[in-house]
């Protein structure tokens, strides 16, 4: 990892800064400090609603509004698999069982290693190539129980060094 | 002379592996000495195919698909780079595929065939005339093509373009704005994110039509979080086109302003809604606005706004350069021009299908999708996203038609065509559009927010053999008041899927969950 995921106010009150001044700033901000720390530090709550002139409740209530946003530090790798339709039609439900039961948790939490944090997503825009998953920022098409299987292993294996 | 390979680039494509073919491709070649060029296309749309790489020839692109790394060495030793067809994963020339040569696409007339990225390719297959040709008119005059073209607005509602930017070009104000709505949140639905990635600069130029249109200089795309590759690249695009003198203070040296940036959603299916897309926009929670006023006359921070879904405002470009008759020669009664249809789901041959409106579903599926995936009966299609009819065999000769649609309680919607096998269980899957709508609800209204929770436990205890008569009894009753007494089509819609079940496909209902099909 090139960039320190650890927090403090000075990083997030820059990220803030570095965005305050456009109009509706508060989503990308949030987007920022998601995209730096992997989730959003309750520390930026504060901060974030003193620079754009709001109350922490309205900033609370604005993260908590959207399934993008997490409050809690993910896995090392976020691991999101496709409930909708589409992927339903070629065998999402069985893999979505069969994910859950491989890495022994549930949606919205993190491997015992911390190295996968397991998410639901509707739809990712691969629907003719299902089941579809998300791993970080790439998608996978045509996903079975075993391609899974070799996914995880090899996130759950692969050398620190060559970590992206 | 190098000789020019393509390798798609989108993420249908790079889900299904093209990055490994293209790096295979180019060490192979060089190792056998020859000199290639890779270009990293767009995809044609024929997600089955994918990755489909193309040699270019004297005689035109030879097609080969879908090729895993291991093919590479094989194609090479068979002739690829000469466009020989005696590979078993040789298509003969792209442009003479079937899937493709039945399509009529006038949106999609570029994607595959040119870097998505580059200004060049762009230009060089008509990118930018439409743009030039509204630079030499009046604002009203572009809205009176618009108009004329009878394009409809491709996001669900089916709301005449021209008619929208007719009002917002009306209203007066010290800024307007134009807003992309890239929030493609229907399941089946990848049209909006092949123009993002494959086409870029064509939203960008019906983008700023639009802006000269209605007399907006700022123009937001509200994409999806879900699509980072689609950012990536539209961010690109945006920062070439400013550099080309295509976006800025100064379009095409007019004097004329139009300024655009992308902005991402957070993974919310409701801020596909426009007015929770403002509200998402100007930075709060995706509350679903009352109307009016309409987001034409006040619509971001308070000004009038035109929003327009991804497709609507790339079929401009399209009407501006060939004029609205062009466009308006193609479809029946009132849907005008191509609808973007993806076969997505359980089905042999998903991808795009740009075809004018009045083709039935059947041939859809069947001509172009060639049946299920899985080769077991059809059973069931869902048309236009989560909130669209499951439909039975009997509805599947409906014209893909705004108003035959209509007639039937069905959408067409985003033009999403989700295909099911006969394993499918329709109690399953109403359960899920319960499920899906309290999820995603914007909690704004009772009968969305209660009535879908109350869904899904309704049909859960169906499902359980509770009661059975009763529960379904009060499962119609649920729909109706969440069908009469909501806010938006999300707790008003989400129902159809529901009801379309229940109606035809009660066995579903009268059997044990968990597998029981005696
Ligand atoms: C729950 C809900 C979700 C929607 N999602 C989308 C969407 O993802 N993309 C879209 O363009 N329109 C979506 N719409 C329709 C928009 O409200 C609006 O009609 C559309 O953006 C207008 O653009 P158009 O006239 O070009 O279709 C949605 C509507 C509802 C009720
Ligand atoms: S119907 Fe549902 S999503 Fe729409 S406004 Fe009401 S609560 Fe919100
Ligand atoms: S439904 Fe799974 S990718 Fe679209």
């Amino acid at each position: 990892m090139n960039e320190s995921r650890e927090w403090s106010s000075q990083s997030i009150q820059a990220e803030i800064n570095a965005l305050k001044h456009k109009p509706g700033a508060l989503l990308p901000i949030l987007h920022a400090l998601q995209d730096r720390f992997g989730f959003i530090p309750s520390d930026a709550v504060p901060l974030i609603a003193e620079s754009l002139q709001q109350t922490r409740a309205e900033v609370h209530g604005v993260i908590s509004f959207y399934h993008h946003f997490r409050t809690t530090p993910p896995g090392r790798h976020v691991v999101q698999i496709c409930r909708a339709e589409a992927c339903q039609a070629v065998g999402a439900r069985q893999l979505e069982a069969h994910a859950k039961a491989r890495l022994g948790i549930d949606y919205h939490q993190t491997t015992s290693d911390r190295e996968i944090t397991l998410e639901a997503v509707y739809c990712l825009g691969n629907c003719a190539c299902g089941p579809s998953i998300r791993v970080d920022d790439s998608v996978r098409g045509r996903v079975t129980p075993e391609a899974f299987d070799a996914l995880t292993d090899e996130l759950q294996t692969r050398p620190l060094e060559v970590m992206g | 002379m190098s000789i020019r390979v393509f390798v798609p680039r989108d993420t249908t494509a790079l889900a299904l592996g093209a990055d490994a073919v293209a790096n295979r491709l180019a060490r192979e070649a060089a190792a056998r000495g020859h000199s290639i060029t890779l270009v990293r296309n767009g995809s044609r749309g024929l997600a089955w195919l994918e990755p489909l790489v193309e040699v270019e020839t004297p005689i035109g692109r030879f097609a080969y698909g879908p090729v895993a790394p291991n093919d590479v060495t094989t194609l090479l030793a068979s002739g690829l780079l000469e466009g020989s067809v005696a590979h078993p994963l040789a298509l003969g020339l792209t442009e003479e595929i079937g899937y493709l040569a039945r399509q009529q696409r006038l949106t999609f007339a570029r994607i595959g065939i040119t870097d998505p990225l580059s200004i060049e390719d762009y230009r060089a297959h008509t990118g930018f005339y439409g743009l030039e040709a509204a630079l030499q008119r009046e604002p009203q005059d572009i809205v009176e093509e618009v108009k004329a073209s009878g394009l409809r607005g491709r996001g669900g509602a089916a709301f005449p373009t021209g008619i929208k930017w007719q009002t917002v070009l009306d209203t007066p104000a010290d800024q307007k704005y134009i807003v992309c709505n890239a929030d493609e949140g229907d399941s089946g639905t990848f049209a909006d994110r092949l123009v993002m990635e494959c086409d870029p600069y064509m939203l960008i130029e019906g983008m700023a039509i639009a802006g000269l249109a209605v007399k907006a200089t700022q123009g937001y795309i509200y994409l999806r979080s879900e699509y980072p590759l689609a950012k990536e690249i539209l961010d690109e695009a945006i920062a070439r086109a400013e550099q080309a003198g295509y976006l800025g203070d100064n379009l095409c040296g007019s004097g004329r302003a139009f300024h655009l940036e992308v902005r991402l959603g957070a993974g919310a299916y409701i801020c596909g809604e426009e007015t929770s897309l403002l509200e998402s926009l100007e930075g709060k929670r995706g509350l679903v606005r009352f109307k009016p006023p309409l987001p034409a006359i006040e619509g971001l921070f308070g000004r009038p706004t035109v929003v327009n879904n991804v497709l609507s405002l790339a079929a401009v470009p399209f009407i501006l350069a060939e004029g609205a008759e062009a466009y308006a020669t193609h479809g029946m009664g009132r849907s005008r021009g191509t609808l973007a249809l993806q076969l997505a789901g359980n089905v042999k041959r998903g991808g795009l299908v740009e075809l004018a409106f009045g083709t039935t579903l059947r041939t859809l599926m069947e001509e172009f999708g060639g049946g299920t995936l899985s080769g077991k009966p059809l059973r069931a299609v869902q048309v236009g996203g989560p909130l669209g009819a499951y439909l039975p065999e009997s509805q599947w000769d409906l014209p893909l038609d705004y108003e035959a649609f209509a007639a039937e309680s069905a959408v067409l919607g985003h033009g999403g065509v989700v295909m099911f096998d006969e394993s499918v269980d329709m109690a399953e899957q109403a359960r899920f559009s319960m499920e899906f709508c309290k999820v995603e609800s914007c909690g704004k209204c009772t009968p969305c927010r209660i009535g879908s929770t109350r869904g899904v436990e309704v049909i859960d205890r169906i499902r359980a053999n509770q009661n059975r008569e009763a529960n379904l009894a009060l499962l119609h009753d649920l729909c109706e008041t969440m069908v009469d007494g909501s806010l938006c089509a999300m707790g008003g819609m989400t129902p159809f899927p529901v009801q379309s079940a229940l109606k035809h496909f009660p066995d579903d209902f009268q059997r044990a969950a968990n597998g029981d099909r005696s």
